[in-house]
């Protein structure tokens, strides 16, 4: 550690800390950032440079660097573009850097430099246009590779994040000066206050400033702070948590990194945990970031900010150089220079733009023996992969070329504005600043320390005070809110010195430099969106912080127009890049989505059902048994079962609701298109319901109970829909009517057993009482009463198989028990569970609609179901569902259709193409809409749509599928090929 | 001044000091024969190609900020043709095909890269709805493919296979698809309609319009009068706005799109992907960013910003569908806002007011049909009727049941 | 979001199910086609303060008239849809 200072220093020097860099192990200590500990071991060039991979050092040490970006961890932890200055340093770090080939000394890429004059801004919008196919085939690859920064891993991110949830009166974002002032404020009138920072140390600055607060040095201050403030019940400090977005309503996203700052997440702990949070108040205490000079040669590694090479003194106890330069724009560079004298750092020259200089400072740059250049500017720097030599203007314009290896900028300050600017309060620019502040900062939220303008360490802790003070007051806490005084530093803000042919940058990770924003300018490309986004200023992974402002102020003056008129670009969230699995939280993998299963699943999966998804739920898709090959032959197997005795099969995931009331078969009648007042007790009804636009939103069954009691069915789907839906039409449309209803899905299991020996089996489980012989218990018939020796049940006599069947609910708790005492008393008739696959292929052979066919593409009389509608009532979707287009001869209807060669088999998605009719879209007749191998009728059927299809059956047309190079002539048929006249249904 | 390598290495050598605006920055005149509303991609096309098809060059784009402020520059840059609908189909197959010859019409590099979009599936009936979608794109001699599990997995094997909650099946493969970059396809039109003497005028609000005897006369802005012979509004978000200053109230709420960027990193994905099981799509763009999004916020907005329910959600399908960008970071956000229509379907055509045409109602899919919009609305404009291309895309379609509806989610424009 | 809603309290908007604009009257029986058009299809998409309707899913599942400015999404009022409409 070449460069560490022997004293000082926020280090603890006990310990000494191992980690590899690009293959090489250096040492660093506990308090190191990687950055700080690479700087301190001598280590100068960090990385290379989007475009002209040039090479790059430290610029920062923050959240804001634009060079020293690597790839940290390997395998399926790397992860590209971590800056350096954010990574806490930990045993066995591994980082490499990036965006290098072959090595990061020496990258062939550089030569994109040469080529500048080319590659300016824009001058692929102009080129690789000829030949045209060559951009996908030759240009487009060699740009996307060398384009990008770091790797992606490529395997599953194997660690886990949270989200969790939390409630205060003041959020204080950021724990420097002004941030800890203010939650001690707020924190001391009781409030419930949370102080979030993104070091893992608060302090924010001040533990890069060595002067003190009162009578202790302010990183005391800083952490005797802390330390009151965890003594108080209702504040809560969380270090390592950045807040990264601003939302509606008081509501804040923050990220805080359990574990990054370790080898790995220990003892299931997760990698980050996202914080939503609800502030009443908030008060955002960011600080600000220092901004760059833009002069010629200005990227060359040893050029640092001027605050940064404080911090890497005084916080981290490490020179960034053995002879250094300092240009100021204001007095910032002058605490630097009294720093080096304090450390012993040699310093060449301080240049300062201002014209005169306070005798005091000329003082002291006399005792650090350095030049003072008042009114002067740098002119260009030099040095092969560090910086070498500086090449300084006196105010005559006089050059003199200084040997240095440390040139630290101190070009004025950025507050960190962006949390106050996601709302849409637009940044203002404020003359007195030089910067942007937000003047209208969202309800609730307020700007305090250097996030206002307000730089320095008084200003800071004063208005931190006042904004803290005030937050709790507006949350009707007593306290005594301080006065605040105003201050104000005069500065002179220097945008650019023109000075020689070296690239001046303005955004160093994008390598946009001066003659980029000239060029932009040259072309028209003017409004600062238009500089954004042709010259990809500000697009970095830093967000442009250091170089956002610098690029506007230039395109300013080169307009003529002041900065205020120029205007910036919007800031939006999130305010630091944030790992996109950390916002997923746990909701990925297998836990992407709920998994929901029936309350009768366990006896399915002994019965060995295949699983299959359908929207939430896995549902049984059929049940194979030993012997069978392939799902077709259980299927079959399946099917047969209840065609020729009786199958089981669950339908608990139908949606069930309720309804009570005098005006529920009112209320129905006004949501289905056929008439339910009618319907008697003990009776059942298939019906349609539609939206108001005449569409088919749902079908399902409509039983009544008792006069005033109904229960109705909905698809497994709309299950959530139709409830949402007829709430709406009570609530909103016809609250007068007494109706009340409630969803019972997730109270009733329901088991559909069906086939000619469903009534055996039904009434071997059913307790006496409840008689279900065919006169007594008819098709459609509907009842409630007991089974199983006293659980209570509902018996509905309803067929989605075309067999004699019904459907019997039972309350859920019940339902292993009931479908277990059902396949027991199914026995001896031969009872076969059955899954979703022999139920589709059975409706599609009855000619039943379901998802396929009742897509919200379909009316009634789409769907051949013109006869359900009721002549004599209102019902939503009644008149709509006439218009023109929607009754016209041309438009598809429901058809059923087999293949003409009964071996050949169907896919859904096919088009109806006449016989001779050419394959183009003005000879589309419709498609396939479910297809299914019929083992009733031994070969494959299908449903589908075909114009003027019910006056087609008996017609022959081709299923035409290009997508699988398959065409098949079929016979249109009517929709239902099984059974037409239900005699089975009825037996 | 024609952009070619002749040129740039010209000017290369002479420090690229000959460079001429991109379009010049013009103040409005008294009167244009047409003025398009909206400087967005949709209205520059339109521009263009009424100048150049239909030679009509007396025309004026009036731009309340800068060019493509709106949504042509806050998209996700995909381009595709893979509809369902035959209404839609024929349009964007057509835009397609003027996607294909775009740089050589604008002589701008607009970055047309068809890397393929990939739509997949999860289910048997997922698939015959795919396939279904697919077979009606080939009916239209649009290219599509129709892929297993398998093939899919060969293509991206960096997608969940092995732990998803919703198991891939499949996909529906358009090759031809894929991105394009979007502020240039802004800048092109802007550069080429200029070319031709189309009159750019930014920072101009229309603020009235001036209909007379049922016939318009011009806009008022807050740069003055302007008189047109004919006036077509293509202001996305803003039209319900605008059209009811000529008294219009249309089939259309303006809703929130959110969409976001990753940091750049080297070549990962590289093909458009959309996610079956849950609304979401991404892509990799040329700089190395990751660009995706899912759905609208779902409530009616003017605020270019989103919630963060949406955020969550986009983030979850993403670490869904491709595990490994989990570390990746989300770099930035921003929100859109869409002229959603009740059928999730555009509209072209005249309206009411006679002179007076819309461009409306491009939901979250108008980037892929700018140049069809452009040359069907300049059709439109220029013949007083509907081209073929746009017969479909009527106004008065809602009235007769005519509908467009690719996903079956009726008339409420949060579903579509 | 936050919609504040009468029943249940502060809550984040994903607990609610939007609809769209409140207050537009269902036709009568006898109305004619064009009037079922303009109900079902045409919005006036204001610019400014919304009357619409959410329903709070997630909570008391009553169907909720929020006052909601579409530019800054402020939340003037929020009432029960029975209480709106009466």
């Amino acid at each position: 550690m070449t460069n560490r200072l022997s004293q000082g220093g926020l280090i603890d020097r006990s310990v000494t800390i191992p980690f590899r860099f690009d293959g090489v192990t250096y040492t660093g200590y506990p308090g190191d950032t990687l950055a700080s500990a690479l700087l301190a071991s001598g280590v100068r060039l960090f990385g290379r440079s989007f475009k002209y991979h040039r090479p790059r050092g430290l610029l920062s040490a923050g959240s804001e660097e634009p060079n020293a970006l690597v790839e940290l961890r390997e395998g399926a932890r790397r992860e590209p573009n971590v800056p350096a200055t954010m990574v806490e340093l930990y045993p066995d770090l591994v980082a490499a850097s990036q965006n290098r080939y072959p090595s990061l000394r020496f990258d062939l890429l550089a030569a994109n430099g040469l080529l500048a004059p080319i590659f300016g801004a824009g001058f692929y919008y102009k080129t690789f246009m000829w030949p045209a196919s060559f951009w996908e085939r030759l240009y487009e690859p060699l740009i996307r590779r060398a384009a990008g920064l770091g790797r992606s891993a490529t395997e599953p991110d194997p660690d886990h994040y949270e989200r969790a949830t939390l409630f205060c009166d003041v959020l204080v974002i950021g724990g420097g000066a002004a941030g800890l002032a203010a939650a001690r404020e707020a924190g001391r009138s009781g409030a419930r206050v949370v102080l979030c920072d993104e070091g893992s140390r608060l302090g924010g600055w001040l533990l890069s400033e060595p002067g003190p607060i009162g009578d202790r040095p302010a990183a005391i201050w800083a952490e005797q702070t802390v330390a009151e403030l965890q003594t108080m019940d209702e504040v809560r400090v969380m270090p390592r948590t950045t807040v990264l977005a601003t939302f509606d309503h008081g509501t804040y996203v923050a990220v805080e990194r359990v574990a990054d700052h370790k080898l790995m997440p220990e003892g299931g702990e997760p990698r980050q945990r996202v914080w939503h949070i609800i502030a009443r108040r908030s008060i955002v205490a960011c600080g600000a970031t220092e901004r760059p000079l833009v002069f010629g040669g200005n990227d060359r590694p040893g050029v640092m900010l001027s605050g940064s090479v404080r911090t890497y003194l005084n916080r981290y106890a490490v020179t960034p150089g053995r002879r250094a330069v300092i240009a100021t724009t204001g007095d910032d560079g002058w605490d630097l220079l009294a720093d080096c004298v304090r450390l012993g750092v040699d310093v060449a020259a301080i240049v300062d733009r201002r014209g005169t200089i306070a005798a005091d400072r000329l003082d002291l740059a006399r005792r650090a023996g350095a030049q003072v250049f008042a009114g002067g500017h740098i002119g260009a720097t030099a040095g092969a992969r560090r910086l070498s030599a500086v090449e300084v203007l006196d105010s005559g314009g006089k050059r003199q070329r200084l040997t240095a290896d440390l040139l630290a900028m101190a070009g004025g300050w950025t507050p960190a504005i962006g949390l106050a600017c996601h709302l849409g309060a637009k940044p203002v620019w404020n003359e007195e600043s030089s910067a942007f502040l937000a003047a209208e900062a969202p309800p609730g939220l307020r700007l305090v320390g250097g996030a206002a303008g307000l730089i320095g360490l008084v200003q800071a802790l004063e208005s931190g005070a006042h904004g803290g003070a005030e937050a709790a007051s507006a949350c009707g806490f007593a306290v005594a809110v301080p006065a605040m005084a105003t201050h104000s530093e005069a500065a002179a803000p220097l945008w650019f010195m023109p000075a020689n042919r070296q690239k001046a940058f303005v955004d160093f990770q994008h390598d946009v430099a001066v003659s980029d924003v000239a060029l932009a300018h040259r072309e028209g490309y003017r409004s600062v969106e238009h500089l954004k986004r042709y010259t990809t200023l500000g697009m970095a992974t830093d967000q442009g912080r250091t170089a956002n402002v610098n690029g506007l102020a230039l395109m300013a003056q080169m307009t003529g127009r002041d900065i205020a008129a120029t205007g910036t670009t919007r800031l939006r969230p999130p305010h630091t890049p944030v790992a996109i699995g950390a916002l997923a939280g746990m909701h990925r993998g297998r836990d992407y989505r709920p998994t929901r299963l029936t309350p009768a699943q366990g006896w399915a999966r002994e019965q060995g059902a295949v699983f299959i998804e359908t929207g939430p739920w896995l549902r049984a898709q059929y049940f194979p048994r030993t012997g069978e090959d392939d799902w077709l032959q259980s299927v079959t197997r399946e099917v047969h079962a209840v065609r020729s005795a009786v199958g089981l099969c669950d339908v608990s995931t139908l949606g069930k609701i309720e309804l009570v009331g005098s005006d529920a078969a009112t209320f129905l009648d006004r949501v289905y298109v056929n008439t339910i007042a009618t319907l008697p007790v003990g009776r059942a009804r298939y019906g349609l319901m539609l939206r108001e636009d005449g569409f088919t939103l749902d079908d399902g069954t409509i039983a009544r109970l008792q006069p005033d009691r109904f229960v109705i069915t909905t698809t497994t789907g709309e299950a959530h829909a139709v409830m949402s839906h007829l709430e709406y039409c009570h609530q909103v449309l016809w609250p007068e009517l007494d109706v009340h209803f409630v969803s019972i899905s997730d109270r009733w299991a329901q088991f559909a057993v069906a086939g000619p020996r469903s009534r055996a089996v039904l009434q071997a489980v059913l307790d006496p009482g409840l008689d279900i012989s065919g006169d007594a218990f008819p098709f459609m018939a509907a009842a409630e009463g007991r089974a199983f020796g006293g659980l209570r049940i509902r018996l509905f006599r309803i067929s989605f198989s075309g067999e004699l069947a019904y459907e019997l609910a039972v309350p859920a708790p019940q339902a292993e028990t009931a479908v277990r005492a059902l396949m027991q008393a199914g026995a001896g008739e031969g009872i076969t569970p059955y899954g979703l696959e022999a139920m589709s292929v059975m409706r599609i052979e009855k000619g039943y609609a379901a998802g396929g066919e009742i897509n919200g593409q379909t009316t009634p009389r789409d769907l051949g179901l013109e006869k359900m509608l009721a002549k004599r009532k209102d019902y939503i979707g009644r008149v709509l569902m006439r218009r023109r287009a929607l009754q016209e001869a041309s438009r598809p209807t429901l058809v059923g259709l087999r293949p003409t060669d009964r071996s050949a088999r169907l896919h859904g998605g096919a088009h109806f193409l006449a016989l001779q009719a050419p394959a183009t879209a003005a000879h589309d007749e419709g498609w396939v809409s479910s297809v299914a191998f019929s083992p009733t009728l031994g070969h494959w059927i299908g449903l589908g749509f075909l114009a003027n299809g019910a006056a087609r059956h008996g017609e022959r047309v081709r299923a035409y599928d290009p997508l699988r190079n398959r065409e098949t002539e079929v016979e249109i048929m009517p929709p239902c090929q099984f059974d037409p006249e239900g005699v089975r249904l009825h037996g | 001044m024609t952009y070619s390598v002749w040129r740039i290495a010209r000017e290369a050598l002479r420090g690229n000091s000959g460079w001429q605006p991109a379009w010049r920055d013009q103040a409005p005149k008294p009167r244009y024969d047409v003025i398009v509303v909206g400087g967005g991609g949709h209205g520059l096309a339109t521009a263009h190609y009424l100048a150049k098809l239909h030679g009509i060059a007396n025309v004026a784009v009036l731009e309340k900020g800068w060019i493509g402020s709106g949504n042509a520059g806050r998209n996700t840059t995909i381009i595709r043709s893979n509809y369902l609908l035959p209404g839609n189909e024929v349009f964007y197959e057509h835009s397609m095909k003027l996607w294909e010859g775009l740089e050589q019409d604008l002589n701008f590099n607009t970055m047309v890269s068809q890397r393929g979009v990939l739509n997949l599936f999860h289910s048997d009936a997922e698939r015959d709805a795919a396939a279904r979608r697919g077979n009606s794109m080939r009916l239209h001699g649009a290219d599509g493919e129709l892929l297993d599990a398998a093939q899919v997995r060969t293509m991206v094997p960096l997608l969940d296979f092995d732990n998803a909650r919703f198991p891939i099946t499949g996909g529906l493969m358009q090759r031809r698809g894929g991105t394009a970059r979007h502020d240039a396809v802004v800048w092109g039109y802007a550069r080429a309609a200029d070319r031709r003497g189309v009159d750019i005028i930014q920072n101009c609000e229309v603020t009235g319009i001036r209909v007379e005897g049922g016939r318009v006369r011009g806009v008022e802005t807050t740069r003055g009068y302007i008189g047109a012979g004919k006036v077509g509004l293509a202001c996305a978000g803003n039209t319900s706005r605008v059209a009811a200053m000529a008294g219009l109230r249309l089939p259309i709420e303006s809703h929130v799109l959110q969409a976001f960027v990753s940091e750049a990193i080297k070549p990962l994905v590289d093909t458009v992907i959309t996610f079956g099981a849950g609304h979401f799509y991404i892509s990799q763009s040329d700089k190395g960013s990751l660009v995706f999004g899912g759905d609208i916020d779902g409530y009616n907005s003017y605020a270019q910003r989103g919630s963060l329910p949406i955020v969550e959600d986009v983030a979850e399908a993403c670490v869904a569908l491709l595990p490994c960008t989990g570390r990746l970071r989300m770099l930035r956000s921003w929100g859109g806002i869409m002229d959603m229509s009740m059928d999730g379907s555009p509209i072209i055509d005249r309206t009411s007011v006679e002179g007076l045409y819309l461009n409306a109602g491009w939901c979250y899919g108008g980037f892929k049909a700018t140049p069809a919009s452009g040359w069907c609305f300049a059709h439109t404009i220029a013949h007083d009727e509907a081209h073929a291309l746009n017969a479909a895309m009527r106004l008065d379609r809602f009235a007769t049941g005519a509908l467009i509806d690719e996903k079956g989610a009726g008339a409420q424009p949060n579903l579509h | 979001m936050r919609i504040p809603c009468p029943h249940c309290g502060e809550r984040g908007n994903d607990e609610f199910l939007y609809r769209g604009a409140a207050g537009l009257p269902r036709p009568p029986a006898d109305a004619t086609e064009a009037q079922w058009h303009d109900y079902v299809y045409l919005r006036d998409n204001p610019y400014g303060s919304h009357r619409e309707l959410w329903q709070h899913v997630h909570g008391c599942r009553r169907w909720l008239v929020v006052t909601r400015d579409t530019r800054t999404h402020v939340i003037a009022a929020v009432t029960d849809v029975s209480m709106a409409l009466s």
